[in-house]
């Protein structure tokens, strides 16, 4: 396992300095070979078996990325593939069990109960749904205000003057109609636009959104969309977008990462993979995707069958009992890391061709 | 037309509300005949499910309906309550948005599916439990989990077991409203291809209800597209995704991230839905709509046939090649988004 990390992380700083040119651009967050483990609850009278054995939940297993300034990151997965649960670890909602997480160069697990209030004021997340994660009782005002108030902008006239620059800045204008409303009083878009507004009127460097647009919309969902990737741009900001959707990553990531069961499985420019997805599952996830296209044929699906139990991972290649491809090294051996043509791919399939590359 | 399966003729549903009369659907008429699936698009607060309501008969205490609803010559807004309740499930089923809440966390699914059976039919509670075994079988579900409770079941297999319930009785007419909203892609993709297959199976009409124009292009035949409680559009689904007349479908395309093909940009429709207490006079997509002229803003504009069964509610049909041109243009677009702004 620590073979494969630290081989990893090689490819991984060969892709960005060989295959895109050197990235000079600072990293702002470096996973190594995190790992985030929940036990599961069991009968109590199974705790007084011999063969007792604590059960856990693998929902992240050894994640190794890299995110720059200035840069989106995809995540894309089925539901369970740990996707959300990453997310809440970068954002220190979630500890993890092992690995380590560097955030501008210093390791999260660090960060003691004084420096969290800083770090958090530069990591901000934005969640799924925005009908529930906004107070109703609070005016768009005190949502915004309480976060500055905390992070000690002191001066009234300053934070009015930041909240009605945000409002402006999330496309909610006039800003001076809409300061003093409630959550009840607005649609889903312009809720999650105040959800968006939450997250970056204290200016962070960091920004998570977890399927941000899945509840709303699709004719909202552009504008959304829209939104978040002009704000990356003009704040600079280093961002990690998470959705099921391949289509809407597509529209606001340069890269992304397929999750499955807890690794990435396949990482690389978002339009590459798209065009032409390596991985096997990156294959059937594509396939998935809805299209606009009529089509009179039927729908083309290659999984047919829910993801593996993941308390009883299967043996080797944890995709191997959905896939077409396996064969009998892909049930016994977990597959290593391979780099095809600039692109990570944890696949038995391409050991091959990426030991040609390397020879 | 006369021997479609279910006709919709000049519907009106309307709520009362604090602020009057809301006419939540205003004038809409469609058909569906035998084996066809209808997809219901438009965006929230449209009128989509407000006309599943009404069909079904489930509107709230002091909503009302006009118009007519008739399902192989019956009108089904003259029947009485006790006659209405042996139509719903035997000849008109539905398949509910949310999967997590509409199945009774503390039954076991299979008295669930049993039940439905046994209230309609003469049949015994082994007789019942044995059509729910063959349902499951149709669904691909194991008939061993008929003895479980809706919790041990995964979102997907939920919706599954509601699609098999949905069958149970050989309905005429299959509603499904939003089926797929609560699902990732590809349980949605196993579960459209599912409805897709058995539907065709079974020979029994559906009305798919949704807000993603990529559900209907996957699923239906035709389509009907509503706007703010009104249809603008409808025809077959090749006719109107391929070469849209109302410049609210070209929107919507527009705002649609596509998997396939060259990435576009995407682009937005500006401005939100009016009110409906106080619908506007003419047109009512006049004011998001980047080609309205005065006519627009005044007059409402008569559904015209531009093709044998296309059916476009628009003042401009006329110049609909330049509108194209222009509707694919952020900057058509944008313009008027400052203006609203």
């Amino acid at each position: 396992m620590e073979n494969t990390a630290t081989n990893i992380e090689k490819i991984q700083d060969k892709e960005t300095d060989g295959y895109q040119g050197i990235d000079e651009r600072p990293v702002v967050y470096k996973l190594n070979n995190l790992k985030v483990h929940f036990p599961v609850h069991q009968k109590l009278m199974n705790r007084f078996k011999k063969d007792y054995q604590v059960k856990t939940v693998k929902a992240v297993d050894g994640i190794n990325l890299t995110i720059r300034q200035g840069e989106t990151i995809g995540i894309a997965g089925e539901s369970g593939c740990g996707k959300s649960t990453l997310a809440k670890t970068l954002v220190k909602l979630v500890e993890p069990t092992s690995g380590e997480i560097i955030f501008n160069g210093k390791d999260l697990k660090d960060i003691g109960r004084t420096d969290n209030k800083a770090f958090r004021k530069q990591a901000q997340m934005v969640f799924q749904d925005p009908y529930e994660s906004l107070n109703p009782r609070f005016s768009i005002r005190q949502t915004l205000e309480e976060s500055l108030k905390i992070h000690g902008m002191k001066s009234k006239s300053k934070r009015t003057e930041r909240i009605l620059e945000t409002l402006t800045m999330v496309g909610l204008r006039p800003a001076e109609k809409y300061i003093d409303r409630y959550p009840h009083e607005l649609s889903g878009g312009q809720r999650q636009r105040v959800a968006i507004a939450r997250a970056l009127v204290i200016r962070p460097t960091f920004l998570v959104a977890d399927e941000p647009v899945s509840m709303l919309d699709v004719s909202i969902r552009a504008s959304i969309l829209n939104l978040i990737m002009k704000l990356v741009k003009e704040l600079d900001l280093a961002s990690v977008y998470i959705s099921h959707d391949l289509s809407l990553i597509r529209y606001v990531c340069e890269k992304t990462a397929i999750m499955y069961l807890g690794r990435i499985v396949e990482f690389g420019d978002t339009e590459e993979i798209i065009k032409n997805p390596l991985h096997p599952y990156s294959q059937a996830l594509l396939e998935a995707v809805p299209n606009t296209v009529p089509k009179e044929d039927g729908i083309m699906i290659s999984l047919d069958d829910e993801a593996p139990n993941p308390i009883d991972l299967p043996t080797g290649c944890r995709f191997h009992p959905r896939c077409k491809f396996a064969t009998e090294i892909c049930k016994q051996r977990d597959p290593k890391v391979n780099n095809v043509n600039g692109r990570l791919v944890e696949c038995h399939l391409y050991n091959e061709q990426s030991m040609e590359q390397t020879s | 037309m006369t021997n479609s399966l279910l006709e919709i003729k000049n519907l009106r549903t309307c709520y009362k509300s604090l602020d009057g009369l809301v006419w939540a659907v205003d004038d809409v008429s469609f058909t569906i005949e035998p084996g066809e699936t209808l997809g219901l698009v438009g965006e929230s607060g449209c009128g989509k499910t407000t006309i599943i309501k009404s069909i079904m008969r489930l509107l709230p205490r002091g909503a009302f309906s006009s118009g007519e609803i008739s399902l192989k010559g019956t009108n089904l807004l003259d029947l009485s309550i006790p006659e209405m309740r042996k139509v719903r499930w035997d000849k008109i089923s539905i398949i509910s948005q949310s999967a997590m809440n509409a199945l009774d966390p503390v039954y076991k699914v299979g008295d669930q599916i049993g039940e439905a059976i046994r209230t309609h039919t003469t049949a015994t509670k082994t007789d019942a439990w044995k059509r729910a075994e063959e349902l499951f079988a149709l669904v691909g579900i194991d008939k061993a989990r008929l003895n479980e409770y809706p919790h041990q079941f995964s979102g997907g297999m939920r919706q599954r077991a509601i699609i098999a319930m949905a069958l149970a009785l050989n309905p005429d007419v299959i509603v499904a409203d939003e089926p797929t909203t609560a699902l990732d892609v590809v349980v949605q993709a196993q579960i459209l291809k599912r409805i897709r297959d058995l539907q065709k199976k079974m020979n029994s009409s559906m009305i798919m209800v949704t807000h993603d124009i990529s559900v209907v292009a996957e699923t239906c035949q035709k389509v009907v597209v509503m706007y703010a409680g009104k249809v603008v559009e409808s025809g077959s689904v090749k006719d109107v995704f391929e070469n849209p007349y109302h410049p609210y479908t070209m929107g919507l395309k527009n705002a649609f991230p596509n998997i396939k093909g060259d990435k576009f940009d995407l682009i937005s429709i500006p401005g939100y839905p009016p009110d409906l207490a106080d619908p506007p006079k003419g047109c009512r997509f006049a004011d998001r709509c980047p080609f309205a002229s005065d006519i627009c803003f005044v007059e409402q504009p008569a559904s015209e046939e531009v093709k044998v069964g296309h059916m476009v509610a628009c003042h401009h049909i006329d110049s609909i090649d330049e509108i194209r041109e222009q509707a694919k243009k952020h900057d058509t677009w944008a313009k008027l988004d400052k203006e609203l702004a």
